[in-house]
């Protein structure tokens, strides 16, 4: 319970000095602003803050501050921010379930968006992550179509592994592991669905074909190399483990040495 | 307007059989002729997509999200219902539909839901199939638990995560159908008109929410998978981007909107913490399977989670198991949600706010060890920790109701589609299997059952009788459509008022949740209705919306939104004055029973309240869909 290490008594009087990164957009170049912020509650989500200053902006008639978010409860994945030097911020959570209480009155926040070649900014903090869907599409799922399948309980699975696929399926697709990254590299998002895939009976006849096109798309959107630093799982606010990149290499190699379909990919 | 439902004939049992074989069919050849457009990509909506792609239908599907996987279904946690009896308890698919029925208060059509309890065990042979980690025994067979309004074990789940899991199963089927080219997906955009030709649904305008550009699509059906309406409360349960746009706007285009005012509100939420408060978080029901639920005998104001061990057990009150001794902490959210509202109406709620009772594991943690309980539920431990800033290891939890589920939505027919020819609305969007109150794990199963199911079967009966050639978006009809929400972008940005979108929302809600909430009278109603008038027209003349329409604008995207809300308010009022009984979600205070619970009144409000829109500022019109109950004899709904 990590969580709830530190917590601080509550006040709503804190005062927070922002520095965010504005970017009008992909075309344009970007730069910090900094914004005083007051009042602030401890009870407040890092994201509620961001409404207050925005709610101020738009009265003051200056533009919003653009972020991602849907679901505020840390599983659509959707939020990001880069949140003094660390993806989703101090605690390893998503950013909106993060709350003003992991800060003392007077710090001064540095925000700023995703930063990877492969995760272009569209506006502030809003990046383009659809890189992740086109690797998914590359070999993310058991080709069955609907109806015809198996009774539920044909298909028993030692509850070890299935907890294990478990642990592993519980990406959110944020790409804090991408921003952890010095390499900006994709390894641990996409070892979280060849593993779950892998360790399950449905997805064993694809494995290898899987592991091969995931890792090829992967490559092709400009992520960069693993170099085993631990740095995404140490970021990744639903603790997918590095077991799974050790995973996805050994499926990787195997599926490399016995592949049917060679697979030609110029120079080197 | 007549409205047919379309309810098969013959008995219950048979009806979706026979109906299947009588639906007329498209060939396999024909069916890549067909173009099916494909709004929102929940459970509905990425069921269907997939679905209709694998048929061979060229489908469009539209999120506004940046990723299909965003969904809010990705949140639903507790788990999905399905009849399969695997664990020897008396389940059978009647006894699914006789719970399902009955939790809706009957206030839902027979037919539909016995179909919903006839696929529900399909569903869970489907998504194992996908690779779904469902929980299971140490024999390696599946796992079940119980939720609310049910006395047999037949909610599968994942961990806290279903829905997350259930939703990444059907968004991996859809990305094989994008990577095959069957589904061209477009993410980050926004519907906001559907186009009609000739009387039927033949396209929809969009909003490319990073450029701002405004796009025409056309096919020959569309389908509306775009969930519920809850953020008109401003502070519910749903995603902030959750909206009532795209079926607002079919239903200003001539689709009926079905019984808008039943609305579910969770029991077991995180209560409020202050004004800046941007939604609320639920605490998944399967926490009341060990969980009980108390308030101080004797009012205790201020009593915090820390001060709750001091309270000797005789002068705690379990009110739900002292009232409702049979299912105890177990009974149907309504009635867990109005309880607790009484308890703190009592001057016996806790917390700060004085809003909130307790939810405590005292007994369950003595009994099983903290590690089973932390094995359970030791995600939503944890979420409730980061929130609160309390430990619910050591005291109790801390829960109030909020908006989470609404019930009513587009009318649709038995084939799903809306009094709109070619256009279907999925899942939470339409109105159609869960009556005036929803079970806990039943959205999930109504979600993929409508996508993965249903719809595959019913839309060939429409194409089949339509025209194969497309019709091109360069018709006067797109075109309006197009002008028109321009207009509508263009009058928002040159108001230039000074009320932030996000006041007006949360004003809009603050009225919503006072008389339109738990519970609802005469005179609050007329009450509110008058003051959302007036806030429509603040709206209109007074709000901020900065930047322009060619680019990434936020706020102009929560605007419209807002602006539609403001309107779906006022005709839930409307619904709400209208049916003077209580029933499910829906209480009004006229109409109850000596101690408090709802009491329908089933001969004048046995039926669909279903609203035809008339014109901008016209009262809208109220058609009757009367449920007829051929299977089921109807009682006072009983818990106790």
């Amino acid at each position: 319970m990590n969580l709830l290490n530190g917590l601080k008594e509550a006040t709503n009087n804190m005062k927070i000095t922002l520095k965010v990164w504005r970017q009008k957009n992909n075309a344009t170049k970007g730069g910090f602003k900094v914004y005083p912020i007051e009042h602030v509650s401890t009870d407040m989500s890092f994201l509620e803050m961001l409404d207050v200053l925005n709610n101020d902006l738009v009265r003051k008639g200056e533009d919003a501050v653009a972020f991602d978010h849907d679901c505020r409860e840390g599983i659509c994945g959707m939020c990001s921010l880069y949140i003094n030097g660390k993806p989703h911020g101090p605690q390893q959570t998503t950013t909106c379930q993060l709350h003003m209480r992991s800060f003392k009155d007077g710090d001064t926040i540095t925000v700023e968006p995703w930063r990877a070649k492969a995760f272009p900014v569209i506006r502030d903090l809003v990046v383009d992550r659809t890189a992740f869907d086109r690797i998914q599409q590359a070999g993310g799922y058991v080709s069955i179509n609907t109806g015809g399948v198996p009774d539920a309980n044909e298909i028993p699975i030692p509850k070890k592994i299935a907890d294990e696929a478990f642990d592993a399926a519980v990406c959110i697709g944020c790409g804090a592991c991408v921003a952890a990254c010095k390499n900006a590299s994709a390894m641990l998002f996409v070892s979280a669905k060849v593993s779950q895939l892998a360790l399950l009976p449905q997805g064993k006849p694809e494995r290898k074909e899987r592991a091969e096109k995931m890792v090829a798309q992967m490559d092709a959107e400009g992520f960069g190399a693993c170099t085993n630093t631990g740095a995404c799982e140490a970021e990744c606010p639903k603790g997918i483990s590095l077991t799974n990149i050790a995973r996805l290499n050994r499926e990787y190699l195997s599926a490399s040495l016995t592949s049917y379909e060679v697979e030609v990919k110029g120079g080197d | 307007m007549k409205l047919d439902s379309k309810i098969p004939e013959g008995p219950l049992a048979e009806k979706w059989t026979k109906h299947k074989f009588n639906l007329k069919l498209v060939n396999p050849a024909n069916k890549r002729k067909y173009d099916v457009i494909v709004v929102g990509t929940g459970l509905a909506g990425a069921s269907a997509a997939a679905s209709l792609a694998e048929l061979g239908y060229n489908v469009k599907a539209f999120c506004f999200q940046d990723s299909p996987r965003r969904a809010h279904s990705i949140a639903a946690q507790g788990g999905i219902n399905a009849a399969k009896n695997y664990q020897n308890d008396g389940d059978s698919v009647y006894r699914l539909f006789y719970d399902t029925i009955k939790g809706g208060d009957y206030r839902a059509r027979e037919s539909n839901v016995h179909r919903l309890a006839e696929v529900s065990v399909n569903i869970i042979d489907q998504c194992v199939a996908q690779g779904v980690p469902f929980a299971r025994e140490y024999g390696g067979l599946l796992a079940n638990r119980s939720f609310g309004g049910a006395q047999v074990s037949r909610t599968f789940y994942a961990r806290g995560q279903t829905g997350q899991q259930l939703l990444l199963g059907a968004y991996s089927a859809l990305n094989r159908q994008i990577a095959n080219g069957k589904v061209k997906m477009y993410t980050r955009t926004e519907m906001l008109d559907v186009v009609l030709v000739d009387g039927k649904a033949r396209g929809i305008i969009t909003r490319d929410l990073v450029t701002g550009k405004l796009e025409s699509h056309s096919g020959h059906a569309v389908l509306l998978c775009t969930g519920g309406y809850g953020n008109v409360f401003f502070l519910s349960t749903n995603a902030k981007g959750s909206n009532v746009t795209a079926s607002w706007r079919a239903h200003k285009k001539g689709a009926l909107f079905g019984n808008p005012c039943y609305t579910q509100i969770h029991p077991t939420c995180i209560p409020v913490s202050g004004d800046h408060q941007s939604k609320l978080t639920l605490m998944s029901e399967s926490l009341r399977n060990d969980g009980r639920v108390w308030v101080p005998k004797v009012a205790k104001p201020g009593l915090t989670a820390k001060e709750a061990k001091n309270i000797p057990e005789a002068d705690r009150d379990y009110f739900l198991e002292r009232k409702y001794p049979s299912f105890g902490n177990l009974v149907p959210r309504d009635v867990a949600s109005r309880n607790a509202k009484m308890m703190c109406d009592e001057g016996r709620g806790v917390g700060k706010t004085g809003l909130a009772v307790f939810l405590d594991f005292t007994d369950a943690i003595k009994r099983d060890g903290k590690k089973a309980v932390e094995a359970k539920y030791g995600n939503l431990f944890d979420m409730y920790a980061q929130i609160t800033g309390d430990n619910p290891y050591e005291g109790p939890m801390m829960i109030y109701p909020a908006v989470h589920y609404t019930m009513g939505g587009l009318w649709v027919d038995y084939n799903l589609m809306t009094t709109v020819p070619g256009l279907y609305a999925l899942g939470e969007a339409n109105f159609s299997d869960h009556g005036a109150n929803r079970l806990g794990a039943s959205a999930l199963m109504q979600g993929l059952a409508d996508g993965y199911f249903v719809i595959p079967y019913t839309i060939g009966d429409y194409l089949a009788g339509i025209s194969q050639e497309k019709v091109s978006t360069d018709r006067p009809e797109f075109k309006e459509a197009m002008d028109k929400v321009n207009n509508t972008i263009n009058t928002i940005l040159n108001i230039k008022g000074k009320r932030t979108v996000d006041e007006l929302h949360r004003e809009l809600g603050l009225i919503m949740w006072n008389y339109c909430g738990m519970s609802r009278t005469d005179a609050g109603l007329r009450e509110a209705k008058g003051k959302i008038q007036q806030l429509k027209k603040e709206f209109w003349s007074n709000v901020a919306v900065l930047g322009s329409n060619n680019e990434l604008n936020q706020e102009l995207e929560k605007a419209m939104r807002v602006a539609d809300f403001i309107e779906l308010g006022e005709l839930m009022v409307d619904d709400a004055l209208n049916r003077t009984e209580s029933c499910g979600g829906h209480f009004r205070e006229e109409s109850q029973t000596p101690d408090g619970e709802a009491l329908r009144n089933d001969d004048d409000f046995s039926y669909v309240a279903a609203w035809e829109f008339k014109g901008e500022n016209q009262p809208e019109v109220l058609h009757k869909e009367e449920l007829n109950y051929e299977f089921i004899k109807r009682t006072q709904r009983s818990y106790k």
